[in-house]
């Protein structure tokens, strides 16, 4: 019979020595660069982008926080965006969060495994309409019908103290509260997904226990649920404030491109990531340096926030864990 | 005799009425509504787009060249868009999923538990979260600003969009493959590179091909990575990925939504159409290869 | 008339010399010298001192109790320690004259001639074939024709060809527990090892399938050299030419556990005839 494989006759120890491989080495070497290629290019985005805002930091100094940005006049202030992406945010949150939690709930509590399937298709499909749709459709139906009510709902508040400036005139379908709505509709599924994993983590035990003292439904939520999850959904929630800070297309196309600062939630503005998509291909010079900049400040917002969600998340779930 | 015993009332197995009973009937119903909040938006666009996009499809709008924003919905197409999305999208999946797959190996067969794989995997979720304007303007500055604007520009910044995203959802598939099968290779003598390359990956293997087509899927339907690296604005197809300005799917949309022509809006709606069915495409393939690949999940 | 008296013969006492004719061949090359050895999983001492030596074709097996540490010098034996980090070994191990743990030995090499099967069958998510073939293939065989004989010859040594011979494409996942337990020992000897370790190879299997493995160690003696760890004593009797009794120690000032090597001996002795008495605790079934 033929030798067959190239291994030393049994009976003796052989060779037992050789180096380790090279194509082994080699590979895990690979691998850590692949990682590794995370953190490089994280830091090359802060570094480039800063060095590309250094002229707007440098020239305006502090008057970046200024809220007058009018490229006529050279006068590169980013308040307005800055308070419109805060704005924005906050008004997608206040929709999206409780709809959100709602929805995680209906999956985990109350309905069957059977049904659960459906629902979970319905938000990923809600997850991949592409942000630009979500802007098309926006403007030009959403915004136009919305309008009307915008309308109704100002001259119906006009005159009274608080609800005026909030809701009054001027409205306008394109506006701070629309680009509020559509960002809502865009951070409700990854909000959803993610308070689900979290609640879903809650022993059934606990949840036992609650229903064998005779708890409704609501009272085992409000008593086991809920505690034990909060820390998870304020992590999710502040990633949703984090896509929501970032969001741009749908947001540029339905905000009114407006850079004004006003309380007037129904009226045209401006956010951070709008202002940039819709003015950085024709500027020049120190303006679209102070694009760049205000790119910066984007990305150190969403960094932090990012950073803050993921620990929060990350401490829950190791609390739960008993650790 | 007369009846001693007297008429006890049964136990009490009736639920209460009471405020307990409404509130909980309330908040069942809330969070039905809030399901049903999200279904009537995500309807009405969908509606929309294939209501207004469908009449505007075709196979020679599918392969037209762009025409000027005023020419009305029948004349031309938007065959360079479709190209240029196919061919960057493309290129962005070449360049992300390898790296994607070998640094989710990294931390889950070589990292472990250590600082470093730690460190990588939490930036990576922060990144996931980054902007993908910021993404555009990373490119820009670094590579633009120096080569000019081209498919690959484009196909970088897609590229960094997608690498947090493989990474994270390779990772998963690579944990849920048992410890018990790399014992089994190791035990046979394979190396630590040949256990991962032929037992592990090939385990997890459907798991990380529906990741990744979720990733691609997302890819082509961002907008902002390109506006500043491929600089759009075509009106003919560009194959030369490599070099030159090029066009994709959402950048047309993103102008002509801004547009007041409404043979420009109509394109919109098309190259919508054209866009979310690419969509919907990659998605379905990725659950249905999950479904009958993914061996571990369950 | 009365019966006859009858005496009911419930047990014989026969000496241990007596229950087997005197046929002990002399031992075989020692393949594994083992002396003094500890072996540490970072702070804690699993293995405290373990002396004694493996011979040639023949089932040597370790019993012992729970932490004992039979289970860590198995995988001491084809390094399979390494994985886990933190874990190290001291003293002299030497397979076959060479030491085991030298600073230039690859543990790559040792694996491919010390083969290992585990106590929950792991076949991988392959075909039959593919599984078998997985070994040679790794040490760059890739002839079919020679692949073809491989798979055939080990599955046939293994028991495990008949039933598999028309459906080798199928998924190795599809096999029942015991054909999969064949099928990781079929998997362990294509790539022809000169030792086969088994870490409770039978435990997870129902007795007819732990039959037929236990038949497979017989045949297998004759090519191969076996150490098989094992908690059911009745096994070790039954395919053991050498048992080694492992104990846990506990220290009693710093209420530290260890497991250390009790006594070794020939499989008869060490169940009709234990010198120690921690043994004969064990094998009796007072302790364990």
């Amino acid at each position: 019979m033929a030798p067959t494989e190239p291994t030393s006759p049994v009976g003796s120890a052989g060779a037992l020595s050789a180096r380790r491989p090279l194509g082994d080495r080699g590979f895990q070497l690979i691998a850590l660069g692949a990682g590794l290629l995370v953190l490089v290019i994280l830091v090359l985005i802060a570094v480039s982008t800063s060095q590309q805002a250094s002229s707007w930091f440098s020239t305006e100094g502090l008057k970046i926080f200024s809220k007058t940005w009018d490229p006529s006049t050279n006068q590169f202030g980013a308040l307005p965006f800055i308070f419109g992406t805060a704005v924005t945010a906050v008004i997608a949150l206040v929709l999206a969060v409780p709809v959100s939690l709602g929805i995680a709930l209906l999956l985990t509590e109350v309905v069957p495994y059977r049904w659960s399937r459906p629902i979970v298709y319905v938000i990923d499909l809600l997850a991949v309409v592409p942000s630009v749709v979500w802007g098309l459709w926006g403007i030009l139906i959403f915004a136009t019908w919305i309008q009307h009510i915008y309308s109704s709902i100002g001259s119906g508040v006009s005159g009274i103290p608080v609800l005026d400036s909030l809701f009054g005139a001027p409205t306008s379908g394109a506006s701070f509260f629309t680009a509020g709505i559509i960002l809502a509709f865009m951070i409700t599924p990854i909000v959803t997904s993610l308070s689900r994993e979290v609640i879903a983590t809650v022993p059934t035990m606990d949840r036992e226990g609650a229903y064998a003292l005779g708890a409704t439904r609501l009272e085992m939520i409000r008593g086991v649920v809920i505690p034990h999850s909060q820390g998870g959904i304020v992590g999710a929630v502040l990633l949703g404030l984090g896509r929501a800070m970032g969001e741009t297309i749908a947001a540029a196309l339905v905000i009114g491109s407006s850079p004004e600062i006003t309380s007037h939630l129904f009226a045209t503005g401006y956010n951070m990531p709008s202002v940039i998509a819709n003015q950085f291909g024709e500027a020049t010079g120190l303006q679209r340096s102070g694009l760049m900049g205000i790119g910066v400040l984007l990305f150190a917002f969403t960094i932090i926030i990012n950073v803050i969600a993921r620990g929060v998340v990350e401490r829950s779930a190791r609390k739960k864990r008993g650790a | 005799m007369a009846d001693v015993t007297a008429q006890r009332p049964g136990p009490q197995l009736q639920e209460p009425r009471s405020w307990r009973r409404t509130k909980n009937r309330i908040a069942t119903v809330l969070m039905v509504l809030s399901f049903v909040l999200v279904i009537i938006p995500l309807g009405f666009v969908l509606v929309s787009v294939v209501a207004k996009g469908a009449s505007v499809i075709s196979w020679s709008f599918l392969t037209s060249s762009i025409p000027v924003s005023v020419a009305p919905a029948n004349e031309g197409g938007i065959g360079p868009a479709v190209v240029g999305t196919l061919e960057i999208t493309a290129l962005a999946t070449v360049i992300a999923v390898p790296l994607g797959i070998l640094g989710a190996i990294y931390l889950n067969e070589y990292g472990g538990k250590n600082i470093l794989a730690r460190l990588i995997g939490f930036m990576a979720d922060v990144m996931t979260g980054v902007p993908s304007i910021i993404m555009g303007l990373f490119i820009y500055s670094l590579w633009v600003l120096h080569f000019g604007y081209s498919g690959l520009a484009g196909a970088f910044a897609l590229g960094c969009l997608m690498l947090p995203i493989v990474i994270r959802s390779t990772f998963e598939m690579l944990r849920l493959v048992p410890s018990a099968l790399r014992e089994g290779a190791y035990a046979l003598g394979a190396t630590k590179a040949r256990v991962t390359m032929t037992v592990v990956m090939p385990a997890a293997l459907g798991g990380i091909v529906s990741g990744a087509l979720l990733a691609v899927a997302r890819a082509a339907g961002e907008t902002a990575p390109l506006l500043f690296t491929i600089l759009g604005g075509l009106s003919a197809v560009n194959v030369n990925v490599f070099s030159g300005a090029n066009i994709a799917l959402p950048i047309l949309i993103f102008s002509n939504a801004s547009s007041p022509y409404t043979g420009a809006q109509a394109r919109g709606w098309g190259a919508a159409l054209t866009l979310i069915a690419i969509a919907f495409i990659l998605m379905i393939v990725a659950r249905l290869i999950s479904a009958r690949f993914s061996r571990f999940s369950r | 008339m009365e019966e006859p008296e009858q005496t009911v013969v419930t047990h014989v006492a026969r000496p241990a010399s007596a229950s087997r004719p005197q046929e002990f061949a002399p031992p075989g090359e020692v393949v594994f010298d083992v002396k003094n050895v500890s072996i540490w999983y970072s702070a804690f001492k699993a293995v405290t001192d373990v002396s004694f030596n493996i011979h040639e074709h023949e089932v040597t097996a370790f019993i012992g109790s729970s932490g004992s540490g039979k289970t860590t010098v198995l995988r001491a034996f084809n390094r399979m320690n390494d994985l886990i980090p933190g874990a190290r070994v001291d003293g002299d191990m030497d397979y076959r004259g060479q030491a085991l743990y030298g600073n230039d030995v690859s543990p790559i090499a040792v694996r491919r001639r010390i083969g290992m099967v585990f106590q929950k069958p792991n076949p991988f998510p392959k075909s039959i074939y593919d599984n078998v073939a997985y070994g040679p293939r790794i040490n760059g065989e890739r002839n079919k024709g020679r692949l073809n004989e491989i798979v055939e010859r080990s599955l046939r040594r293994a028991a495990l060809w008949d039933e598999v011979k028309n459906r080798l494409n199928t998924s190795g996942l599809s096999l029942s527990g015991g054909q999969a337990q064949r099928l990781c020992i079929a998997r362990t000897i294509a790539v022809e090892p000169d030792v086969v370790l088994m870490d409770e190879p039978a435990s997870a299997l129902d007795p007819i399938a732990t039959g037929a493995i236990e038949d497979l160690m017989h045949e297998l003696k004759s090519q191969y050299t076996i150490v098989i760890v094992t908690h059911n004593m009745q096994q070790a009797t039954r395919v053991s030419d050498r048992t080694a009794f492992f104990s846990v120690l506990t220290d009693p000032d710093s209420d530290t556990r260890t497991g250390v090597l009790v006594e070794y001996g020939r499989t008869e002795q060490i169940f009709e005839d234990p010198h120690d008495p921690r043994t004969q605790a064990y094998v009796t079934g007072r302790v364990g």
